[in-house]
This record gives structure tokens, sequence and C-alpha cells, in this order.
């Protein structure tokens, strides 16, 4: 899809470093954004931010992504107060805690929740609204932990992966209707999430990473890794078979 | 949060020192350091010496709270965190016709950075330094509360943080004004002066004149040529000055960035035979002209190789900037750069510049002669000359630039600010805890 003046969409966990760079590629092309996050006066902080480097407007907006019953009113409200959306750029995540997800369900159910089922709650109703304008775009940021199941993070991981599924049934009821969906599926990012973490020389900037979401979306892409040499890594780790994997500490 | 172990240094490389780095992404991160203590604040870490480091203790990286609050394209008030740096102010507001009220030589330095060291700029004699344009700050104190602080409200906390080396509390949003530009470029002058009366009379003569002012010295040169060298001069150029053709975009932003230097050599490149190839260029590529110019060239000409710090070698360098008193300035200038030319430590880079006005407690300009002096090596008999230099400006009745520090004494500080005592009443009354700390702050006695 091309992306321009005067087209307006919806950031969800803008207050991530990877949204705020998508926020500014859009906001650079001109196009009108809300802002909707968790923290009321961080969304607020961003969605000046914005307006203040790129002019364009922006407007923050409050949500939790495990609070399912509000979802369709922030909907309702964002394209009531637009007029209509053209597309949703999806952020929030929740690494959460393996340990702690091995002894208790309430913290494995809280990463499901929100990198799942509130996924699947405010995708539903965006794809809804897109479906019947038949034009827009919806990007979900997945993740490469999602294509395969590791000790270390298969609570996070087995959540990501049923976003990717998700994501891919989406694509394929709304390419009937001109809809274009994106799976992004990032490497290491240079954010909290990995800080003091991941050592490795392959963490990319979340500025990279943002101009990257963007540019898929230009070009039309459907699954995108990124950087783009995680697309050849995770072919080498989703060959591997599987009586070798589980013996493997990865 | 987690906690990286890192090696850290200021952009002189000396010294290098181990410590638990923090990076939050929001204030409410932030806070939850606090109670833990011994914390030193950090931006893009251009201080030269140890003001951003905290040998095994805590650092807390902010420059990932960056983003702009507020803007007022009347008045050119603008608001924004702590960890926005000056290269983006630029980036942002250079082609809306704004202007940083004050810049150092470098623009990958934090606005919470430039004031904690109450920066000043080539436009010193007319614009004094930084803080003399920040109407407000909003201040996250060791308590976990958040204050604003101004010349009416808490001024006592404000005249201590501009200058404060990071060590009341952390800057997290600050409000000051930028200035009105019509064009990016600038109206440039070099002018030539054969020793150091030349010199500081053609400082004198021009600087009334110009916005901006600063000398070049070859810091080789002595005897009859001592304080030989250029004086460059700039003013704002004004929309008529322009090209025809420049003129319908004459607000560029002209960054550039060409080359970087990957890795230290295993020795310093910067030797007493590269330090004469290099001011035999200077003099070359600096001829007496009047031109025009690009604001980055004119400003930052040191920004266009990143990581230039890295050719003095593994073993560091020193920046050593002091000030003097106007009517001891002549003099102590004389001494320090015979002083130096006696010495075996050539001095690859030499500048000098005349402040004007300056309030603050720890600001360290005062009205008189400022010089600056990159030093490329580290040894016992180096440091020994740095120290005869402290103690020179001390009797001057000047001092020595904290930004750019690594040696000083505990009791040459003291006796070079003079309002230390008052500022130590203000860190007590809003840091009780001593939560504040720095490796600079143990060497001056400013923190425990
Ligand atoms: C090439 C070069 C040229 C320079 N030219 C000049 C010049 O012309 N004039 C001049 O005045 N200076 C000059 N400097 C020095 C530089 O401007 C200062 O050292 C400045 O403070 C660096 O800012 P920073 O963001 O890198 O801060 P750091 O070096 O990381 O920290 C500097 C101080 O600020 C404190 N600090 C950082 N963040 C905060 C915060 N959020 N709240 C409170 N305190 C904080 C730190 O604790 C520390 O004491 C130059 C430096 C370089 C490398
Ligand atoms: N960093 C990586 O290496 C990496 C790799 C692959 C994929 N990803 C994915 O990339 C996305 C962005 O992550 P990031 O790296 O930028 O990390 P991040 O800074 O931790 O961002 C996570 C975002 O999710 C939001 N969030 C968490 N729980 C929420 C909830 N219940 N309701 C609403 N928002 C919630 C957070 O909001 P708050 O600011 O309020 O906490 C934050 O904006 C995530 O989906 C992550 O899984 C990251």
């Amino acid at each position: 899809m091309k992306i321009g003046a005067g087209q307006q969409f919806l950031i969800l966990g803008a207050t991530s470093p990877m949204a705020r760079y998508t926020a500014y590629e859009l906001a650079k092309r001109g196009c009108a954004l809300l802002l909707a996050g968790r923290s009321p006066s961080e969304v607020e902080a961003v969605a000046r931010d914005v307006h203040i480097r790129y002019g364009v407007p922006a407007q923050p907006r409050t949500f939790d992504a495990r609070d399912f019953a509000s979802h369709p009113a922030l909907i309702e409200e964002t394209v009531s107060q637009l007029g209509h959306l053209d597309g949703v750029f999806l952020f929030f995540g929740e690494q959460g805690d393996q340990a702690k997800a091995q002894h208790s369900f309430e913290e494995a159910r809280a990463i499901v929740e929100v990198n799942f089922l509130g996924a699947v709650s405010l995708l539903t109703l965006v794809a809804n609204h897109l479906e019947e304008r038949r034009s827009g775009v919806i990007v979900g940021v997945s993740s490469v932990a999602g294509d395969r199941g590791r000790r270390t993070n298969y609570v996070y991981g087995s959540s990501k992966g049923a976003l990717s599924l998700f994501l891919q049934g989406l694509r394929n009821r709304l390419s009937l209707s001109n809809v274009q969906v994106v799976t992004v599926k990032p490497g290491y990012v240079d954010t909290a999430m990995t800080y003091g973490v991941v050592t490795s020389r392959l963490v990319a900037s979340p500025q990279r990473v943002a101009r990257g979401i963007v540019r898929s979306v230009e070009k039309g892409r459907d699954v995108v890794y990124l950087p783009w040499f995680w697309q050849w890594i995770m072919l080498v780790i989703r060959l591997i078979p599987e009586r070798v994997f589980k013996r493997l500490n990865l | 949060m987690r906690a990286v172990r890192k090696r850290l240094s200021g952009w002189g490389r000396f010294p290098v020192e181990e410590a638990w780095v923090y990076r939050p992404d929001s204030l409410e991160d932030v806070r939850e350091l606090l109670p833990g203590g011994n914390l030193t604040l950090r931006g893009l870490g251009r201080s030269y010496g140890d003001a951003s480091l905290n040998k095994d203790g805590n650092v807390a990286d902010l420059t990932r709270l960056d983003r702009f609050l507020d803007f007022d394209g009347e008045t050119g008030r603008l608001t924004c965190e702590g960890g926005v740096s000056l290269a983006e102010v630029l980036e942002v507001f250079v082609p809306r016709g704004w202007f940083l009220p004050v810049t150092p030589g470098t623009k990958f330095v934090t606005v919470a950075g430039a004031i904690a060291s109450d920066v000043h700029g080539k436009n010193h004699h007319n614009a004094s330094s930084l803080s003399r344009h920040v109407e407000s700050m909003a201040l996250l104190l060791a308590s976990g509360e958040t204050v604003l602080c101004s010349r009416e409200s808490l001024p006592d906390l404000f005249w201590a943080t501009a200058g404060g080396m990071g060590l009341t509390g952390i800057i997290a949003q600050a409000t000051f004004r930028l200035r009105r530009i019509e064009t990016s470029f600038l109206h440039y002058k070099a002018v030539r002066a054969r020793d150091l009366d030349h010199m500081l009379e053609t400082l004198e003569q021009y600087d009334p004149h110009y916005d901006y002012s600063v000398a070049w010295i070859d810091g080789l040169a002595g005897g009859k040529d001592l304080g030989k060298g250029v004086v460059l001069l700039g003013s704002h150029a004004p929309l008529a000055e322009l090209p025809t053709q420049q003129r319908r975009s004459p607000l560029p932003v002209l960054a550039r960035r060409r080359l970087s230097v990957s890795r230290p050599p295993p020795f310093s490149v910067v030797n007493r035979m590269t330090i004469r190839l290099l001011n035999t260029s200077y003099r070359f590529t600096h001829r007496p002209r009047e031109a025009l110019v690009g604001y980055d060239g004119f400003f930052y000409p040191l920004d266009g190789v990143g990581a230039w710090n890295r050719l003095y070698g593994s073993g560091g360098f020193l920046q050593h900037q002091s000030v003097f008193p106007l009517q001891a300035s002549r003099e102590t200038l004389v001494r320090l750069l015979e002083m130096v030319v006696k010495s075996r430590h050539a001095s690859s880079l030499v500048i000098l510049k005349k402040f004007g006005p300056q309030e603050g407690l720890l600001s360290f300009p005062m009205p008189g002669y400022t010089v600056a002096m990159d030093f490329p090596v580290y040894s016992a008999p180096f440091l020994a000359l740095v120290s005869a230099m402290d103690e020179l400006v001390a009797q001057s009745g000047g001092r020595v630039y904290l930004a750019k520090d690594a040696c000083l004494s505990r009791e040459r500080f003291q006796a070079m600010y003079p309002r230390w005592k008052e500022w130590l009443a203000a860190k007590e009354r809003y840091d009780p805890r001593g939560a504040f700390t720095s490796s600079m702050a143990r060497r001056l006695g400013l923190a425990p």
C-alpha cells in the first residue's frame, strides 16, 4: 500500500521505541496518527513529540491490551472521531518471565492475554472496519520467537506463534477485500526487552526496524523478517529436525 | 530494570571505569533507581573526564528520554526532555528558522548534559552561557518528587543545577529559548594574528561586531611568534546576503558525517610531527578571507569525523581548558603557553576565546580569556604538567572547566570556584542522602 499525506493510522503500544520510530516514518510522509498506550502521561509525551517534529495531527489514547471489554469503544471512538482509519500498527507485547510462567498460571496468562488475545480482540475490530471500506493495512509485530518453541521462552514464543498464525488467516480473509496484512518478525532489537539480556552483535536499532516496517508496507510484503538476515537464520532453525532440536540449548 | 556492567569513559577516553549501567525508558523507570542511590547521570558522554563515570556504582544512561514536549513558534520557547540531543534540536528547528541560543563545539550532546555543564559557545561575549537562556527545568529529586525550578521559583536549586554536573537531580525537562535566524548560513571571516598581542587586539576589535568569535593558536610557536594564529569570526547571515538562487531554500540542515574512526590505533597518531602538519594545514585552510559558510562546518568542524577521539590511541587524551580574569589574562596566557612550548608535550589544538559576563555557582566562565588545549599522551610527566598548569590558573584567580577535567585536586577546585560552599548547601537541601554522585564528585568533594 502506498503511504502518504492525509492517511490516518492507529498505533497500538505507542510507547515502545519501535512504535515511536515507526510513527516518525509515517509522520514524515504526512500521515495523521492516533497513538495509543497504557500510560496516559507517556502517550501524551509521544503524541506531543511526533506533532512537534513533523507538524502532523497526533493524538494520544490510553488502553490496556488485557481489558478486552474496553476495546470496542476504543475503536468506535477512534473511527467516529477520525471518520475512518487507513490502518493499524500493533506493537504492544509482553515478554514476561518464563521461569515464573512455569509455576504461575497468572504469569503465563498475562503473556498470552497481551500478545495473543489482546491482538485478536483489537485487530478483529479494525479488520471489520477496513473490510467494509475495502482498503487499508494491518501490521502486526510478532517475533522470530514465534517460529519455534524453545525452553527459554516458549510461553512468549507460543503467544507470538499464535499471533503469526492469526495474522496469516486474517491476510487470507482480507485479501478478498483489498486489505493488506503484514506480519513483522523482528529478531533482536535494542529496546528494554533485550537490554542487559542479549549482547549479540545482531541487535538492531529500533530506528532500523521501523524503517523496515514502513518499507514493507509500501512494498506490499506479507511476512517480513527484520533485519532481513533473520529470514535465513530462522530458515536454518526451522530445518533442524525436532529430535535434534529438543536437545539443543538455544 | 536491568543493568549492564560496562567499561565507561568520557570523550577523552581517560579514565576508563566499570559501572552498572541502566538505560531507563521513562521517568518512572528512573524513579526505581533513586532508593538505591550511588547514582551518576549520563547523557551522550561528551564530557572529557570523569563527570559521568561512577567507579563500581550505578550509572543512568538518560538518552532514551528524548521527546519534544512543547514549542511556541512565536517566541521560540522550547520544552523538551533532558535526553534530546542538540543535533536533533537543529534538525527539527533550523528548517523553521530557529537556532540554538548557545552551542558547544559538538552537537552530539544532550540538552541536560549541556545545562549540567552550563556550556558556553563562540558567542559567550554577547550571549553568556546556556543557563542565561534556560527559563525553567523540571527536576526529579532524590526524594522521588518532581519540582519545577526557575529564577523565580526555587532559584537556589536552579543555580545549583545549571553547571552543577548532574549532582542535584535529574533534569527531566528543560524550557529554553531558541534564537531566530533568517538563513542557516554564517557570514564568516578569518583574520591572521602575528603574535599574542596582535591576537588579543584583534579579538577586542572584532568581538563587538560579530555574533561568534574564537581563535586558533599555533601551540608549537614560541619566542616572538608566541600566540600567533587565526581569529575566526561569524554572524548569522541575513536572507539578503544569500545569492539569489539560494534564497529559495535559505534554511538547509547541513549535517555531514563522512568518516569514522572505528578502532583506536595501538599508539597515538597525534604526535609532534602530525601536530606540526596539522598546524600548517590549519593555517593554509584558514587563510584570511570572508565567505558564506553552512552552520555545521562553522560550529562543528570535528563532528564530520565520527569517534575522532580514538586517533589519540588507547591511552586517551585530555583537554585542559581554563579561564583567567581579564586583568591577569595576558600574563597568565604567556606563562601558560610558554609552559607548554617548553615542555615536551605538544598540544594538538589550542583555542582561545574572550568570555563576557556570567552568573551561576559552579559555572565555568568568567569575564576574561579562556584557553583550551588538547594533549595526546598520558604519562606521569604529563600529569605533572597538568598539575603545574592548574596551579598557575588557580594563582591567577582563574579556573579549570569541570566538563573537560579529570585531574583537578579538591583544594585547587575550592580555590577556583569560591561559591562551592553555597553550592554544597543547596546539595544538602535537595539531596541530603547524597544519592547523586560521580567519580568527579568524589574527587572534588561534591558528593559522598
Ligand atoms: C568535541 C567537543 C567539543 C566541545 N566543545 C565545548 C564548548 O565549546 N563549550 C562547552 O561548554 N563545552 C564543550 N564541550 C563539552 C560538552 O559540551 C559538555 O561536556 C556536555 O556536558 C556534554 O553533554 P553530554 O550529553 O555528552 O553529557 P555527559 O558527558 O554524559 O554528562 C555531562 C554532565 O551532565 C550530567 N547530566 C547528564 N544528563 C543529565 C540529566 N538528565 N540531568 C542532570 N544532569 C545530567 C552528568 O552527570 C555530567 O555531570 C565539548 C565536548 C566535545 C567532545
Ligand atoms: N525487542 C526485541 O528484541 C523484540 C524482538 C521481537 C519482537 N519484539 C516485539 O516488538 C514489540 C515492541 O517491543 P519492544 O522491543 O519495543 O519492547 P517494549 O519497549 O517493552 O514495548 C512493549 C510495549 O508493549 C506495551 N504493553 C505491554 N503490555 C501492555 C498492555 N497490557 N496493554 C497495552 N500495552 C502493553 C508496553 O507499554 P508500556 O510502555 O506501558 O509498558 C510497550 O509499549 C513487542 O510486541 C515485542 O514482543 C521485540
